[in-house]
């Protein structure tokens, strides 16, 4: 056993608003430069939809991650013998027009238009050229647009579904969309690390977040294929890749990540989790309908002595262990099953995990008679006499989800390499916690049906109080379990500090330009 | 004359060489976030793709031929000693360029005419390509009116080249040659003086190591097995990577 720290995350589906807040945050931190404009290292989705770049799950396309070969897995569209081959031209490269051409509005006219009979207007112009540009495509073009021929219907994940179901998807009554927020999964077989041919990518011994070296990336991009999440972008001005760097500098100082402290719907969570790190290769080789389950074994109990003292070994500190116990993320993923990594098929292993959302798969329009009420209306009042309810009863206990609107194929292609029973798992769960939170709180649920439930779900009462603690009430410092990184002894390895006493410092001594 | 021949064929090979050894190094250490091959592919894509493959296999290939050319002349007279293989590595050498100038070509043009690229451009970026342009134009000219090149190089060039390695210059030959070979030659020279300068440096840093490295890297930036254990002495260790 090769004990490893690793620092992961929960994004709670159910609770994302999509206002986009997290993506600004990292935004106005990190990429808010030159050749940046266009990178969104957090992004958020709708999902059914086709996402950015445009349809970034289609690895016939963008040929991504990594596939089965034979007993072994070999990198798709990147690896040691296809990088150096298509290092002067490669072929699977997305290129800006896959992401969108990054633009501004010339504000100034609007100011410094003489009088004139129209409006003056602010044209667009590109970030890239400085040229007006008419715009085609945004960061999140698709915003919402559930049931659209351009983006929705356009998804990838609905290759699997039949003509017939993905019509019933997407009748107008029937319509629903959730969003899929996405950072770098900064994962424990990652396929960017694997595709550089320079060596540029590590993963960090200590936390396991995945950077790229500014100075040793050569612009050789095979990353930016190489990742099936396409979370390494290309910085077109200075000619070096970047991507999501966990806000690692925050992290060390015992900060939660921008996007995760300033997420308005608070879904997010971030957390500890130890792993076996010579277990990972076999984990990603393993069969596709074992993936989720090999990855979750990957991940180990910190509670274990044995995984204690193996811990211990490897010199992981005390107070590192203690996150580990604490992590909402390990609550989450292992304790109680709830969260699932997206796209497993890719066979990064990605740790960040992602709770599936039920808000879109309950409720359904059933045809009532609203005479009765529409009489009771004031006359004054605007109303339409439509005879169908939303309607979110049912008889059978499980029906909402049985009978949902997003089918539960189209979510098991997301978070399960197509498994739907591991989404019923989840989907279970997350019901049966709302009876009987209802049972509490309002009290209009049989007492016995919420115990069958729960039962069923594999939960019980005080489990399921703490699962909707953690989900609704949680305060910050339940949802990041931070561990101190003891950078005071790392820079105190890495050089006397004696030595750099008034001298200019840690760090970038260079500035990040474009050379010639 | 003589003073114009020293100092192109003996002054400026020696001060391009300085330059480049130093320079390289020099900016490696110093700057070493300017090397890059700054590729543009991310705002171009389909063009590259005739223009990129065809240079690079071209001049990658040629370029390797004069070395090899230089650093074993006998060698290659030999081999030149019998029609047949004389006029395969003619004609093979032939085409690479003509495969590199087709390919320069069409990365010109693309620079030229595509106005995300020139918003990348850098003056610097104009000169090498148009040096490189110049050469390869000479380069096949010369193939094609002094035949043939790969002999009397060997025999001719070669014991110039490696008489500037070995600090006794001897211009006697380069002095007599043709303009056009000449010019060839300062070409060479000026190229090699810009390395530092441009972005050739990428050629300095060709990803082989990746041939043998494992797919994944991971990088410990402090041993804290070290720092908790008793035992060890504290001293100053570098990131590894396992
Ligand atoms: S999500 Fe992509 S960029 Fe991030 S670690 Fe995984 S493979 Fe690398
Ligand atoms: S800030 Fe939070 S709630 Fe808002 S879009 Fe991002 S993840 Fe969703």
């Amino acid at each position: 056993m090769n004990v490893r720290a690793q620092i992961s995350m929960v994004f709670h589906l159910d609770k994302c608003i999509g206002c986009h807040t997290c993506s600004i945050a990292c935004k106005n931190i990190w990429t808010d430069r030159k050749g940046a404009e266009y990178m969104w290292w957090n992004n958020v989705e709708t999902k059914p939809g086709t996402g950015y770049p445009t349809k970034w799950e289609d690895q016939n396309v963008y040929n991504g991650g990594w596939r089965k070969d034979g007993d072994d897995i070999e990198l798709r569209g990147a690896g040691k013998l296809r990088g150096l081959v298509n290092i002067f031209h490669n072929p699977h490269l997305p290129v800006i027009d896959d992401y969108y051409e990054p633009f501004t509005y010339k504000y100034l006219d609007l100011i410094e238009s003489p009088a004139m009979d129209d409006q003056p207007t602010a044209r667009p112009v590109s970030l890239i050229t400085g040229k007006p540009i008419n715009i085609k495509m945004g960061p999140n073009w698709d915003d919402d647009l559930s049931g659209t021929p351009d983006y929705a219907r356009k998804d990838p994940n609905l290759e699997v579904l039949s003509e017939a179901e993905r019509e019933a998807m997407f009748q107008l009554e029937k319509l629903a969309f959730f969003y899929l927020p996405r950072i770098c999964n900064h994962c424990l077989n990652p396929a960017c690390v694997a595709s550089c041919p320079s060596g540029a990518i590590y993963k960090r011994g200590e936390d396991g977040i995945v950077l790229i070296n500014q100075k040793v990336c050569r612009a050789w991009r095979m990353c930016v294929t190489a990742c099936p999440y396409k979370k390494s972008y290309y910085n077109w001005g200075t000619g070096k890749s970047e991507k999501c760097i966990l806000c690692y500098p925050r992290l060390e100082s015992g900060y939660a990540p921008a996007c995760m402290h300033s997420c308005v719907g608070r879904i997010r969570y971030l957390g500890v989790m130890l792993y076996d790190a010579d277990r990972i290769h076999d984990t990603a080789c393993s069969d596709e309908k074992d993936l989720v389950d090999s990855q979750l074994d990957v991940i180990l109990n910190p509670y274990d002595e044995e995984v204690q003292r193996a811990a211990a070994a490897n010199g992981i500190a005390n107070s590192t262990l203690k996150a580990a116990q604490n992590s909402p993320v390990y609550k989450f993923v292992k304790e109680w099953g709830m969260a699932l990594p997206l796209h497993p098929e890719f066979r990064t292993l990605p740790m960040l995990f992602y709770v599936p959302p039920l808000l879109p798969v309950m409720a359904k329009l059933s045809t009532v008679n609203n005479d009765e009420q529409a009489k009771k209306m004031d006359e004054r009042a605007k109303h339409w006499p439509d005879n169908w309810l939303y309607d979110t009863s049912t008889e059978e206990l499980w029906g909402t989800i049985e009978q949902s609107r997003m089918p539960l194929k189209y979510m098991a292609n997301l978070f399960s390499a197509g498994d739907e029973g591991k989404i019923v798992n989840v989907m279970k769960k997350l019901l049966a916690i709302r009876m009987h939170r209802r049972r509490v709180t309002v009290g209009d649920v049989d007492a016995q049906k919420a115990d069958i439930m729960l039962k069923e779900a594999g939960l019980d009462s005080l489990t399921a109080d703490e699962i909707y603690y953690l989900t609704s009430l949680a305060k910050f410092d339940d949802r990041f379990v931070i561990p101190a990184s003891h950078r005071e002894q790392a820079i105190e390895m890495l050089e006397f500090t004696g030595d750099v006493k008034g001298s200019t410092g840690f760090g970038f001594m260079e500035k990040p330009e474009r050379g010639l | 004359m003589e003073k114009i021949n020293i100092l192109l064929f003996i002054v400026l090979p020696y001060l391009s060489l300085l330059v480049f050894f130093f320079g390289s190094i020099y900016r490696y250490r110093k700057y070493k976030y300017e090397y890059s091959s700054l590729s543009s592919q991310f705002l171009e894509q389909k063009s590259l793709f005739w223009g990129s493959v065809p240079f690079h296999v071209g001049i990658v290939l040629i370029f390797l031929g004069h070395l090899f050319i230089v650093l074993f002349p006998k060698e290659v007279l030999a081999w030149n000693s019998n029609l047949i293989r004389l006029l395969t590595l003619e004609i093979g050498a032939l085409i690479l360029g003509l495969s590199s100038l087709f390919g320069l070509t069409v990365l010109l043009i693309r620079r030229l005419t595509n106005a995300r690229l020139r918003a990348v451009t850098s003056p610097m970026d104009y000169i090498v390509e148009f040096l490189i342009f110049a050469q390869i134009i000479l380069g096949i000219y010369i193939a094609y009116g002094y035949r043939w090149g790969s002999s009397w190089f060997a025999s001719v060039l070669s014991p110039y080249i490696i008489s500037l390695f070995t600090f006794r210059p001897d211009i006697q030959a380069v002095s007599q040659m043709p303009w056009v070979i000449q010019f060839h030659i300062i070409g060479a020279y000026l190229i090699v003086l810009i390395v530092p300068f441009s972005r050739l440096v990428h050629f300095l840093v060709p990803p082989i190591h990746y041939i043998w490295r494992p797919y994944q890297q991971v990088i410990w930036n402090w041993g804290r097995k070290k720092a908790k254990s008793k035992d060890e002495i504290w001293t100053v260790t570098r990131p590894f990577n396992n």
